[in-house]
């Protein structure tokens, strides 16, 4: 049965498989017979499976159709911008150091070239480059973690993603510079992204590394995001997400780690601000005695809507995960948090921990939980939990007899309920910029910027609820 | 704690017999093999069911067959033909039984190896039995003693007959034929099941008990359940299922409705035994249920409480509609999995009313091959201020090739319900074994004893006349280490 906007809705998806049979050589263009036989495939269950709906058990709390049911222009070229990148894509976080590498509508840009090597040995810059730069690296690696089970967006990716970053950090190399992603869309008309990210962290080294989504004006877009983490053994690499678009702005963030023995990972996925963002973490614990923290935080409003898909696969014996995501829903906004630890067979003193907590401010705002089990070995801890609440009413009633307005006193109590992930940022600067952010965001102060999510007012100022703490 | 002797211990819990397995030679009167619109129009007059009754199995039937097997759960089986099944068995009825003298001797004496009696001695344990055999309810007991407080407590097919008001009222009002694929067939085929009306303010004064038996080969049982508790009535109600030990899978898809007005409550408890197969996954019934009671009233109170040991598949969600304010929905699950059998079971809570409570406790035991699957659903609409819920769901794992999973599903649009749920998986600690090996207490009695305990919080809330049995069915489920 068609509708009106099921009809528009295959509409996108016509345009997309047009578009790649008809621009196939140039979409392939540069690569290996293995990439390229991949991507033909990827791009074969697309137009099998088409974008997934509604309907389909890991969407159905999420309307993905109405997001996709626009007019949207897909660009499988770079579009040359006017913009002075350097100045666009500044960033000032206070007591933060950090290199930026600037995306900008889904293409890499930058006055350092296309590939760089910073002094600490740390190889960075556009994946169209490393594809040729690096075959071997690229051959071995793309696609080779991103699989696309429900979720037919990966498969697009794959298909069409031309460009995005390549991070190669070698063995031994032990970054203590923060790598700082700035995605940006800037286009006066409705875009619709392709963004791919290879990561690759050979044996010993480190990297953190921030990946921040944002928009400049107020168009629509929708960006697909596939990134790929390769964790070398005793590697260390942190992730934290910043995700602050406009309200109409549509955002699949699809993040694949696999990790080898010994090798530790951290995630933070901040989400402030966006009409509709879905984020499908996966970790592979690969290696024996392997550790991963997972965690985020959502503060949604309006009619905003948050999914958050985590998949931890305890593929090995002796790996430990730690998985934490926090929300608070306000007005209308709705969340979808399912999380899914899997216990392989054999992974045996499997130590696993989920939780997912949730505030409802508003009567109207909705929030689905669904934190999953599955188990296979018996010498295991895996424990979960979910809560769904309020603000305690005890607490609210105690700094209310203290003088506290009521109003900072809900201020107080909702900071209070997210502190626990933002403490969790290891690098102090960004974790007080963080920690500034979400104040402003529950007072409502904290909109798109004009530039970076982290521009956000004055970068020298710190802000302080505006509470008398000696009455306390 | 010694690793070989425990190794030896799980061996002995996979080689444990069904206790159960035993067959009546009761001439059967069957339907022929397989479904369509005449074996549906056979079943219906057969029963000498009235025209509205057959409409509504034709009804469902139509819908059955639009309908698709659902696939989402977590349980792996070969597809069911069920062209291939009998849907209806009935022990051929030779004449109108006037006295207990009168049953076939072989079933009485079927009865007898379960440990249900229809004669005196049952009075003095004061349950009164309605006992469904391959479909037939053959002899309620206790009848007069109920109608003295006006319950009505009889076979389906009799309330068909006697009281079609309240059948036509209540029947399909919390399960649809609509509702599912296995309801759908339950209610085109249905061919027996119990139903029980307990008037306004009246307290039944004694536990009611249904047993379920498959008995004849090929046969698929579809039961119906009916229960009605007027304002301010309070029903205990208990269900035993049984199988004989077959090859062939059986198929059992059942109906639960429970409807409880103002003030009333209702228990419901439920030991499930069906065969679950031999230990190398042969054979077993397929246990597909809908049960589901709806909290009409204000104040109403529901609560299931099932102790599932057998079955080979066990796809069953007793669930509460939480309708009338300030009623309250309960959940007490153990389910043991043991060799091939899997079980994917759960509860569903959906609140509505404003007050309204919800507790969720499930065990889940896994040992041998077996898998186990919690899955629930909390749903808080937007309507159900100030609700609440709590859930706890815990896994046990006896053995390193056995799964244990939970899907809970939470769902809230109201910003003053209180929700939590949590649960954990382990295995029983080393800790815990040496403690009572240190005390002499054995291995395979300290495994007992452990799980005995861990299961108590459920058990305790089954009737006496249950809790013994279930006490009993763990153990022989875990057969060799329990006891």
């Amino acid at each position: 049965m068609k509708t009106q906007e099921t009809d528009q809705f295959i509409g996108l998806e016509e345009l997309l498989i047009h578009q790649f049979e008809t621009h196939s050589e140039l979409l392939t263009a540069n690569d290996t017979p293995k990439v390229k036989a991949l991507r033909l495939k990827h791009f074969d269950a697309f137009r099998t499976k088409g974008f997934p709906d509604s309907s389909q058990e890991k969407w159905r709390f999420t309307e993905i159709e109405t997001a996709l049911d626009q007019e949207f222009k897909h660009v499988i070229k770079e579009v040359k911008t006017d913009r002075n990148i350097e100045e666009l894509f500044r960033c000032e976080v206070h007591n933060f150091k950090s290199e930026i590498i600037s995306v900008l509508n889904g293409w890499y840009h930058s006055e350092k070239g296309d590939l760089f090597t910073n002094d600490e040995g740390v190889i960075y810059g556009s994946l169209k480059a490393a594809k040729l730069a690096y075959p071997g690296l690229f051959d071995t690696y793309f696609g080779e973690i991103a699989h696309s089970e429900n979720n037919s967006f990966v498969d697009l990716n794959t298909a069409m993603a031309q460009d995005g970053v390549f991070i190669y950090v070698p063995a031994g190399i032990e970054a203590s510079k923060t790598l700082q992603i700035i995605k940006m869309i800037d286009l006066n008309e409705n875009i619709f992204v392709q963004n791919r990210q290879l990561i690759i962290l050979e044996a010993n080294s480190k990297l953190s590394l921030m990946h921040c989504d944002d928009s400049i004006n107020h168009h629509s877009s929708l960006v697909n995001t596939v990134t790929e983490v390769f964790v070398g053994e005793n590697a260390h690499f942190e992730l934290y997400k910043l995700q602050n678009l406009n309200d109409a702005s549509g955002l699949i963030n699809s993040t694949f780690v696999r990790q080898a023995a010994g090798s530790t990972i951290k995630t933070n996925t901040l989400t402030f601000n966006c009409g509709l963002i879905r984020n499908n973490i996966e970790v592979s614990l690969n290696g024996k005695g392997a550790h991963a923290d997972v965690l985020g935080l959502y503060l949604m409003d309006k009619q905003q809507h948050v999914d958050n898909q985590i998949r931890i696969l305890h593929n090995e014996p002796n790996c430990t995960s730690n998985e934490l995501f926090k929300g608070i829903l306000d007005d209308e906004a709705s969340a979808v948090f399912n999380g899914y630890i899997y216990v392989k067979k054999d992974a045996q003193k499997t130590n696993a921990y989920q939780n997912n907590k949730n505030i409802l401010l508003k009567p109207t705002a909705t929030i689905n939980t669904m934190p999953f089990l599955e188990i296979y070995a018996d010498d295991v801890k895996c424990s979960h939990g979910a809560t769904i609440g309020q603000l305690d009413q005890e607490a609210m009633f105690y700094l209310r007899s203290r003088g506290i307005s009521q109003s900072n006193a809900r201020l107080l109590l909702m900071y209070a309920f997210a502190a626990d992930v933002i403490n969790s940022i290891s690098i102090e600067g960004l974790k007080t910029r963080i920690d500034d952010m979400v104040k402003k965001r529950l007072r409502g102060e904290l909109s798109v910027c004009e530039k970076c999510v982290l521009h956000c007012g004055s970068p020298e100022k710190e802000y302080h609820f505006d509470i008398d703490l000696s009455k306390l | 704690m010694d690793v070989t002797n425990s190794d030896n211990i799980l061996e002995q819990v996979t080689t444990s017999e069904y206790k159960y397995g035993f067959y009546t030679d009761i001439e059967n009167d069957m339907a022929p093999v397989g479904l369509n619109e005449s074996t549906v129009r056979l079943i219906s007059a057969k029963k000498l069911e009235p025209e509205w009754m057959l409409e509504f199995r034709l009804k469902a039937f139509r819908h059955w067959q639009s309908l698709q097997e659902p696939e989402w759960a977590h349980i792996h089986y070969p597809k069911i033909n069920y062209q291939d099944i009998i849907y209806y068995a009935a022990p051929k009825k030779k004449k109108e039984l006037a006295s207990l003298d009168e049953v076939d001797p072989e079933l009485l004496e079927t009865f007898n190896k379960l440990g249900i009696s229809l004669d005196e001695q049952k009075m003095l344990s004061g349950v009164a039995v309605d006992a469904v055999i391959d479909s037939v309810s053959v002899k309620t007991t206790f009848q007069d003693t109920l109608a003295r407080h006006g319950i009505i407590f009889c076979s389906f097919s009799e309330a068909v007959r006697e009281h079609p008001e309240l059948i036509k009222k209540f029947m399909g009002s919390v399960v649809p034929y609509t509702d599912n694929y296995f309801a759908a067939l339950n209610s085109a085929v249905f061919s027996d099941g119990s139903f029980c009306y307990i008037p306004e303010g009246v307290r039944c004064p004694l536990e009611l008990s249904t047993y379920f038996r498959i008995n004849a080969a090929n046969t698929g049982q579809f039961e119906r359940t009916l229960i009605v508790a007027e304002k301010g009535s309070y029903v205990s109600y208990m269900e035993g299922c049984t199988a004989p030990q077959r090859d062939e899978n059986q198929l059992h898809a059942a109906i639960v409705e429970i409807i409880a007005m103002d003030d009333a409550e209702v228990k419901y408890s439920t030991v499930q035994n069906w065969y679950p197969g031999d230990k190398e996954g042969k054979g077993g019934v397929y246990n597909f249920v809908t049960k589901r009671g709806l909290c009409k009233g204000k104040r109403s109170k529901i609560a299931w409480t099932q102790v599932e040991t057998g079955s080979a598949i066990t796809w069953k969600y007793p669930s509460c509609v939480l309708m009338g304010d300030n009623s309250i929905g309960e959940f007490y699950s153990v389910a043991v999995t043991n060799n091939y059998q899997q079980a994917d079971t759960g509860t569903k809570m959906i609140h509505i009313g404003k007050n309204t409570r919800s507790t969720i406790i499930s065990k889940g035991i896994s040992a041998g091959k077996s898998n186990n699957s919690y899955r629930g659903l909390v749903k808080i609409l937007s309507g159900a201020t100030n609700s609440r819920n709590f859930s706890q769901c815990d896994s046990l794992l006896l053995g390193d090739k056995c799964g244990a999973h939970t899907f809970p599903y939470i769902e809230a649009k109201n910003e003053s319900s209180i929700i939590e749920h949590e649960a954990t998986t382990s295995k029983i600690s080393e800790d815990q074994l040496f403690y009572c090996n240190q005390r002499g207490i054995d291995t395979e009695k300290a495994i007992g004893l452990i799980v005995n305990g861990y299961a108590k919080e459920v058990l305790n809330k089954l009737p006496m006349e249950f809790a013994v049995e279930a006490q009993k069915l763990l153990a022989i489920t875990l057969e060799g280490s329990v006891g």
